[in-house]
């Protein structure tokens, strides 16, 4: 059979259900084989809506995603997405038509080395050199995707080579000798973890992506719950640890909660669970958590130590070692009275310094309000994407998630125009739930032509612009840190999003009423198909509380 | 402190942290990697996306033929090596990383000098390659070649010593290394 129609059959058997794409010419082999293949197939508008399209049914369904792009441009504009998904553990296959093998290295028409470009942004990547390879090197990007620490896998596929005729036989095992990730975490090693977890007297659990991504939120639940260890969780995590809880002290980080700051500041021995010591939470590496023991549970052994030296390494997936880390634990019967004192310094925290804003006194809306109108009309039960800025802090502050994969964002790369299409992947993954992006005036322009994507399948995503008018968190920046020069920030009154919306085939309707807009929303979110809401909130909002770039903890204003 | 087997807790202030340090010398990573193309720009693609410097670099074909060695050099003052070797181990397509003690260690580099000597200098400088084992590969009227190999400590002493004669051009080809004994490097 053809070459392409193997990788059909390839991915049939990985199970794949959907695939985001958009044909050229150099994958017009590919697409006559989608013709009658029965694998789903949506038709993105711009190849970087299909790349976050995959990666938010990825991120909502835990399985891998697949995007399909062209040669050259198409595979350019996959880029974005490829180290989106390099940056935050998304596992993606990205496959790419190439020029025939004779143009290539020949600048011939839409040709790019896209494997050369996408080297340090990939996890792994493969370029087909004879078309015999293409079933085992699919069902090899399939597994590395999805095994380990997730990441994206890209298979350039050269024109001429995806329309040989080979014999196709079923693939069942992968051979990759250099590529054996460490799952199971160290006995002994989870054993001195639970030791010195029974000793501490001011343990903070610090859990990440990493967790939602070994589908280890049980797990964790059971170990905080072994004894009244306090959690905290990283954007990227949010929904690991169901919030709202009496042990739950709110995302930590930059715009985290006081209360988790400062007992990361405080601590004397902080538990990290998948995560990487990012900057957006650490702060000043320098002053960060300057009292702890660190110990730090991750997948990827190249984590550990990275950025902060762990005193007790365990490298392996969350589920495996939480799960074993529970049962150590438990065995030790530790003294639950050691922590009250701790707790009285939480709550001490949490009384003093709730996540709170200046409400207005008329019908004008605040953001963080509409957030909460959000979450109060989805009765909290939405699948929730964003794009990056402002309103992705306010709904990490002011969306309480239950269970992980309910919120899809862009953490690592912060990438704007990430939610809509995110959204529209999750919506297909996961068609029995409600998928709200929630997206800026500025951010959803960078992909807002997916919106014709949702309309043309029927792609029921609710979008909720929270629209002040302003590259919001760029034009905070500015006021707080380069003396209110607001340089370039300004988007005006454009476009009208509700004719936007209508000439996309969705509904579109404008919000400006506080007073309404909880019954508003509902209404929205009960219409049929695709639908933007306008809503004009406060212009000259800012994110707070805030931990300055380069600063500790402890010097958190607002 | 904690032994297995027992409830004794541990004591966290005898906890203390690993990884993430510099030894401050030289290292010499002997990685092997699968025969395939493009491996090499992996492996130094890694290095300039993570800012690790590498001093020496040389590629080379094995006893098996689907596997080449790279052998590199490094500063061990400047980059944490452990997290150079984390990064290293994650490419698919690398096999084997040592990171070979210094002591049990065989390294070699080979070296040409072209020097700018005529007939007075010739002498001196033939003296200084019987010395050190080099080899005179070519001679002509106003210069000559020296073919030398041995460990980069004893390449920079001849350098040190023939570049009074006028040294021309001067070609390295980096470290290649093999543990001693019997075991694999």
């Amino acid at each position: 059979m053809r070459a392409v129609d193997a990788l059909m059959e390839c991915l049939k058997a990985e199970g794949v259900e959907v695939v985001f794409g958009l044909p050229g010419g150099a994958n017009l082999p590919t697409y006559d084989a989608f013709y009658d293949a029965g694998i789903r197939h949506i038709l993105v508008r711009h190849e970087a809506g299909g790349g976050h399209a995959a990666e938010g049914y990825a991120k909502a369904t835990g399985k891998v995603g697949v995007s399909f792009g062209t040669s050259g441009p198409g595979a350019t504009n996959l880029i974005t997405a490829i180290c989106d998904a390099m940056m935050d553990s998304v596992p993606v296959v990205f496959i790419t038509g190439q020029v025939r093998t004779e143009l290539i290295g020949t600048d011939g028409f839409q040709e790019a080395d896209i494997l050369g470009m996408t080297l340090p942004i990939v996890k792994h990547s493969f370029m087909i050199q004879h078309p015999l390879e293409i079933p085992r090197t699919i069902h090899e990007a399939f597994h590395i995707a999805r095994t380990g620490r997730p990441g994206p896998v890209l298979v350039d596929i050269p024109q001429d080579l995806s329309r040989a005729d080979i014999p196709y036989e079923p693939v069942s095992d992968v051979h990759l000798p250099g590529y054996q990730p460490t799952t199971e975490g160290n006995q002994k090693q989870i054993r001195l973890a639970a030791k010195a977890m029974a000793n501490a007297r001011r343990p903070v659990i610090y859990a990440g992506g990493g967790v939602v991504n070994a589908n280890a939120a049980q797990e964790l639940r059971e170990l905080a719950l072994s004894d009244r260890f306090p959690v905290t969780c990283t954007l990227m995590g949010l929904g690991a640890f169901p919030a709202p809880h009496e042990q739950w002290l709110g995302m930590l980080g930059m715009h985290g909660t006081r209360a988790a700051n400062y007992a990361m500041d405080e601590a004397d021995l902080i538990v990290g669970i998948g995560v990487r010591f990012d900057d957006r939470v650490t702060g000043k590496l320098s002053e960060f958590a300057p009292r702890a023991k660190f110990i730090h549970v991750d997948v990827d052994p190249a984590e550990i130590s990275k950025n902060v030296p762990a005193h007790i390494p365990i490298v392996g997936d969350a589920k495996n070692v939480l799960a074993r880390l529970v049962t150590e634990y438990r065995a030790l019967e530790a003294d639950r009275s050691r922590l009250e004192d701790w707790w009285q310094r939480i709550a001490g925290w949490r009384a003093q310094y709730p996540l709170r804003y200046e409400d207005t006194t008329d019908n004008e809306i605040r953001p963080q309000f509409a957030v909460q109108a959000v979450f109060e009309a989805t009765g909290g039960e939405a699948i929730v994407t964003s794009d990056v800025g402002q309103h992705q802090m306010w709904t990490a502050q002011y969306y309480d998630f239950p269970e992980p994969r309910r919120w899809i964002n862009s953490g690592g790369l912060g990438t704007m125009g990430f939610g809509l299409p995110a959204a529209m992947g999750a919506a297909v993954g996961c068609p029995d739930r409600t998928v709200v992006c929630i997206a800026g005036d500025g951010s959803i322009q960078m992909n807002a032509q997916e919106l014709a994507t949702c309309s043309q399948n029927g792609i029921p995503v609710k979008v909720v612009i929270l629209n002040n008018g302003y590259l919001g968190m760029v034009r905070q920046w500015q006021e707080l840190f380069w003396d209110k020069r607001y340089s370039h920030v300004d988007m005006g009154s454009f476009p009208d999003f509700v004719k936007l919306a209508e000439a996309h085939g969705a509904t579109g309707v404008r919000l400006t009423d506080k007073t309404t807009l909880v019954e508003d929303l509902k209404h929205a979110l009960a219409t049929e198909g695709p639908v933007v809401v306008d809503v004009r909130v406060t212009a000259e909002e800012n994110v707070y509380p805030m931990i300055p770039a380069g600063q500790a903890a402890r010097d958190m204003v607002g | 402190m904690g032994e297995p087997g027992t409830k004794e807790l541990i004591s966290l202030d005898e906890l203390e942290a690993a990884g993430n340090l510099r030894t401050g010398r030289k290292h010499i990573l002997s990685i092997l990697v699968e025969n395939k193309p493009g491996v090499l720009t992996r492996v130094a693609g890694l290095f300039a996306r993570r800012a690790f410097n590498i001093d020496t670099l040389a590629v080379g074909p094995t006893d098996d033929e689907t596997i080449s060695r790279i052998t590199l050099t490094l500063d061990g003052a400047v980059h944490p090596i452990d997290q150079v070797t984390k990064q290293l181990h994650k490419l698919v397509n690398v096999l084997k990383i040592r990171d070979l003690e210094p002591d049990e260690t065989l390294a070699r580099e080979l070296a040409l000098f072209k020097l700018a000597v005529d007939g007075a200098q010739r002498t001196e400088v033939l003296q200084l390659c019987e010395i050190f084992g080099g080899r005179v590969v070519d001679v002509a009227k106003r210069s000559l070649v020296v073919e030398l190999t041995g460990s980069d400590d004893k390449i920079e002493a001849f350098e040190t010593l023939v570049r009074p004669f006028g040294l021309i051009e001067m070609a390295r080809t980096g470290e290649i290394a093999i543990a001693r004994g019997r075991s694999e490097t």
